[in-house]
């Protein structure tokens, strides 16, 4: 960063918009309903007469009644208030891999070949769905090492539900179930590692990172015994450090005769450098919201690509796609399989988003796409690192992928400011509020930016002179942090307002709610 | 060797190589390869990914795509009857174009202050939800139905501790199958035992009966669904829940909410906790891609400690008057608790949430009065459509809502036979259940909405009449 980045006058829109349920006249109406025929009214009578007595509706729901451009109007507003991934500069959010979901996929999604298709029609009539769906199987395949995928679970965590269920399925095919209780993670990995292994009903242990950030590998040694189920790990975790030694877990686990799963939703560094098999991982995961490219949603709908080796596959969730060299079809016939995570396919319109982006990439792509993030980056920690307060733990010399975990220790130590302020500060001058860490907060005052393959060196420069910026004025006048937001939509959350949300006698998550417990109207 | 030309590409703007070679000598190191260092040779993959040649131009790229789906056949080409789950119901211009807002659409983390019109969707979703419920705490989206009733159970489980659900062997094969996943194995601890309990052959009710025998001092939860998977109304709720809650268990009710302007909010008849699909409300099929689940409550502080999912609480800001929207007890969640959290929660389907929220508020009680009405006219006018045709039998009809079960068992075709024949009329039939209910024999589950006009209806018994004759 050679020249002065020139801070933009940025301000959130700010509508003070009501909330839905206040708004609109009596009478009002949003989109008209058709009547039934004549002939259809002559021939069947009123509806109510099909409804039991005691189960009609005595009194209609209590929605606001506005006309469409009201409607339309109130929600434009709020998508405004909103700082999307696409209107920004969003190296913020690290971990999550806030890429450009590329507009031509989007259109495609959204033709009504893929909108209007129902889930249980003919094989025959959704031949281009399950078309999709198996050669994206195939790409995940060559990219992981593994030998099949299931494209089912709705999410990262739920993919790392599948895995969880499928130990259980594998260790219980060997009659072990009941002494294989306990499931190996590590801090720093996702927490569903942690928390989907409990709600499959395994005892959890957690190991603690070591003095380099990597996790403690003879706590690992210490806790492999003839209870463990199976290892879920990172790598690199959130530090963003490949860990050079992951073999050694994996034959720790492996010696014992445990089961190895590598949490990959984020793979974008290492995308045809480093995969799965190699290690001798039996299982990993890819969410195709992050490292593929399909939309965040707001959180969601998003895919967990979880996939196997071939002695596990048996067990996969059902159905999976296969091809017979001339036809796609449903194989619902798995009677081994862990059986189902959630109802229907998955979310195919994910996955196609995923298949179009790695069709549009190809090997030499994707292999760009891991060497630009890695390269994005080393350059941003080379400028934060100039930044007075903020430091980078572990590893001193080590480089990192294409994420790091900073703390801002010193600098509240120095000034008071810590990370949640600077948070807030952050989006006065347009840029989203940065990912800080999961809890518990291994590093403290953490910041976890990722500055994938779609930021330019220049918004790289923007986003490291935003920094500097806050911790200037950390150092200057604290109280301008302290007090931020100041640009945006609305103004600081105090303690009260921040209380509210766990006392029982204030919280309101429905404006009935809300109503009853003394809210005021606008 | 003339040197290889790099890739420069749209999506990438430090591809252009001088800009490369800026950055790198900003880190001071020579190439991009020093940076992988930390990874082991023997680790590395030093080969080119086998993968299908890229289309790099959008062009060519769209053109592929396009190839791929024109090899579906559509619901807006044909004539769909199918629904068990996935409906196709009519979706407001509105809807699609708000959540097409890149805004929503590719938001994800932000924090109260940045995005904040997304999480004050989101309680306009659970407070609009929470009216046709009648229920004062809707949490955000789960992963679809199954998950919502999984999730509910589990902590229907820890709220009596106790650990056996009943459920009426009418549910839905599917979510079943989701249900026995989360209630996990015997050999683990805390499995959930999963009982079916019988239904009547003539009406589908559940059997109080076999409800009164095996609900014990075990029993965590009674779930039962309305309107049922197979099309009827369970009109016996009251009792239902009442038998549950004599025994110190609680009731869960699965909903259709398309269904909530003609039948009851659910704790109208003893219901503790509603679940069930936000996908009828303003969210296309996406060929089953685009399920929701919600879950909902009374606002009672046990329940809400047992909710795994994001609850969104209005709050307020330091400016008089002003509402923020922040997340209830994010300390319960298994983003602060790991493994000591009520289950897991992550990434799931808020952006179907946005466009219900777009659609209750379009919809307004009188919208969902007249498409309640509507559907009924229009279903059962098919009822008695193909009620005419011989051989055609439909059971548990009487009290149906949007759909009902078809018997072919007098025809001599089977569903399969029927469904391919009725595909040469661009017809896709019921969905095939003789698998699922082997008791029901012959059977397929017909789905009528508001999209169905007369005349499609008249094509749906016509085609039937003739293919049946053959």
């Amino acid at each position: 960063m050679k020249e002065e980045v020139k801070l933009r006058k940025y301000h959130a829109p700010v509508w003070s918009e009501p909330v839905i349920m206040e708004m609109g006249r009596k009478g009002e109406r949003g989109i008209l309903i058709p009547e039934a025929e004549e002939e259809i009214k002559a021939a069947v009578g009123d509806a109510e007469s099909y409804i039991p007595v005691e189960m009609r509706r005595r009194q209609l729901p209590r929605l606001p009644e506005l006309s469409q451009p009201q409607v339309l109007r109130h929600y434009e507003h709020l998508t405004q208030e909103t700082l999307g991934m696409e209107e920004t500069i969003d190296i913020s959010s690290g971990t999550c891999t806030m890429k450009y979901s590329p507009k031509v996929n989007e259109m495609l999604a959204r033709m009504p070949q893929m909108t209007e298709i129902h889930p249980s029609q003919d094989e025959d009539t959704i031949q281009g769905i399950l078309e999709i769906m198996y050669k994206f199987d195939l790409i995940c395949r060559e990219i992981s090492g593994m030998d099949q995928f299931t494209l089912q679970p709705g999410g990262g965590s739920q993919a790392i539900y599948a895995n969880v269920c499928v130990l259980r399925a594998y260790h219980d095919a060997n009659g072990e179930l009941a002494q294989r209780n306990e499931v190996i993670t590590t801090i720093f990995s996702h927490p569903a590692n942690a928390a989907t292994s409990s709600t499959a009903g395994f005892k959890v242990i957690t190991l603690m990172p070591d003095e380099d950030g990597y996790p403690d590998l003879e706590a690992l040694k210490a806790a492999c015994s003839k209870h463990t189920a199976g290892l879920m790990i990172t790598n690199p975790e959130d530090t963003g450090i490949y860990n050079p030694r992951i073999e050694e877990y994996v034959n720790a686990v492996h010696e014992v005769g445990g089961l190895c799963f590598y949490d990959q939703a984020n793979l974008n560094g290492i995308l045809g450098i480093a995969r799965a098999r190699e290690v001798g991982f039996d299982a990993c995961h890819f969410n195709l919201h992050k490292t593929f490219s399909s939309p965040h949603g707001s959180h969601g709908p998003a895919c967990g690509a979880y996939g196997v080796k071939k002695e596990l596959a048996k067990f996969l969730p059902t159905p999976v796609v296969t091809f017979d060299g001339k036809k796609y079809h449903l194989d619902y016939d798995r009677p081994y399989s862990i059986g189902r995570v959630r109802e229907f396919l998955g979310n195919v319109g994910v996955v196609l988003r995923a298949y179009a982006w790695v069709m549009s990439m190809g090997a030499d792509g994707l292999l760009e796409v891991a060497h630009t993030s890695v390269l994005n980056n080393n350059y941003l920690t080379k400028l934060l690192m100039a930044i007075p307060g903020i430091t980078r733990p572990y590893a001193e010399g080590k480089i990192r992928l294409d994420q790091v975990r900073f703390s801002l220790e010193k600098l509240k130590a120095d000034t008071g400011v810590g990370t949640v302020d600077v948070q807030s500060r952050m989006v006065d001058f347009g840029i989203q509020s940065f990912f800080l860490s999961h809890h518990p907060w291994i590093v403290p005052e953490p910041f976890t930016p990722e500055p994938c393959e779609t930021y330019s060196k220049e918004d790289c420069d923007y986003w490291a002179a935003v920094l500097k910026q806050i911790s200037k004025e950390a150092y200057s006048n604290p109280e301008i942090v302290k007090k931020a937001p100041h640009n945006s939509t609305i103004h600081r959350m105090d303690v009260a307002a921040l209380a509210a949300l766990d006392d029982p006698e204030k919280w309101a998550m429905t404006w009935r709610a809300y109503l009853k417990k003394g809210g005021k109207r606008k | 060797m003339a040197k290889e030309k790099s890739l420069i590409h749209p999506y990438i703007p430090n591809s252009v190589p001088e800009i490369k070679e800026e950055m790198l000598k900003e880190i001071g190191v020579k190439d991009v390869e020093t940076l992988y260092q930390e990874i082991p040779d023997r680790l590395r993959l030093r080969r080119k990914l086998n993968l299908p040649e890229p289309f790099l131009a959008e062009s060519e790229l769209k053109k592929h795509v396009k190839s791929l789906l024109s090899k579906n056949k559509t619901c807006e080409e044909n004539l769909n009857f199918l629904g068990g789950g996935c409906w196709q119901h009519y979706v407001p211009a509105v809807c699609d174009e708000i959540i097409g807002r890149s805004e929503v659409l590719t938001a994800y983390t932000g924090e109260e202050y940045s995005d904040l019109g997304r999480m004050q969707m989101y309680f306009e979703y659970q407070s609009e939800l929470g009216e046709l419920l009648g229920m004062d705490v809707v949490c955000l989206p789960v992963y679809s139905w199954g998950v919502a009733a999984s999730f509910a159970i589990r902590m229907a489980s820890r709220i009596t501790g106790r650990n056996e659900v009943l459920l009426p062997k009418t549910v839905s094969p599917e979510r079943l199958a989701t249900i026995r996943t989360f209630c996990q194995p015997v050999a683990t601890p805390g499995h959930i035992d999963v009982k079916l309990i019988g239904y009547d052959s003539k009406a589908g009710l559940l059997d109080l009966e076999d409800l009164k025998n095996k609900v014990s001092s075990k029993t965590a939860v009674v779930y039962f669904e309305n309107p049922s998977y197979l099309g009827f109304i369970e009109s016996q709720g009251a009792k239902i829940s009442e038998i549950a809650q004599a025994n110190g268990a609680l009731s869960i009710v699965g909903v259709d909410p398309i269904s909530l302007g003609m039948l009851p909010a659910p704790p109208d008849y003893g219901a503790d906790i509603a679940v069930g699909s936000i996908q009828p409300l303003g969210v296309h099929m996406n060929c089953g891609g685009s399920t929701a689940g919600f879950i909902a409550s009374r606002d009672e502080e046990k329940y809400v400690a047992e909710y795994p999912s994001f609850l969104i609480s209005i709050t307020g800001t330091i400016e008089e008057g002003e509402y923020a929207f922040s997340n209830c007890t994010f300390e319960r969640t298994a983003y602060m608790k790991r493994d000591k959290a009520k289950d897991f929660i992550g990434t799931t389907a808020n952006l179907w949430a946005l466009s219900a929220a777009v659609y209750m508020a379009l919809m307004g009680p009188h919208g969902f009065e007249e498409i309640g009405e509507l559907i009924i006219q229009r279903s059962h006018y098919a009822i008695k459509l193909l009620s005419e045709i011989k051989g055609i039998n439909i059971p548990f009809s009487p009290n149906s809502f949007k759909e009902f079960v078809v018997n072919f068992n007098g025809t001599g075709k089977t569903v399969k036979e029927v469904n391919k024949a009725l595909l040469k009329h661009n017809i896709f039939g019921g969905k095939d259940i003789s698998q699922e209910f082997p008791e029901l024999g012959n059977s397929a589950l017909y789905c009528v909405t508001e999209i169905h006009s007369q005349d499609d209806i008249k094509k749906l018994a016509n085609a039937l009449k003739e293919v049946l004759a053959v």
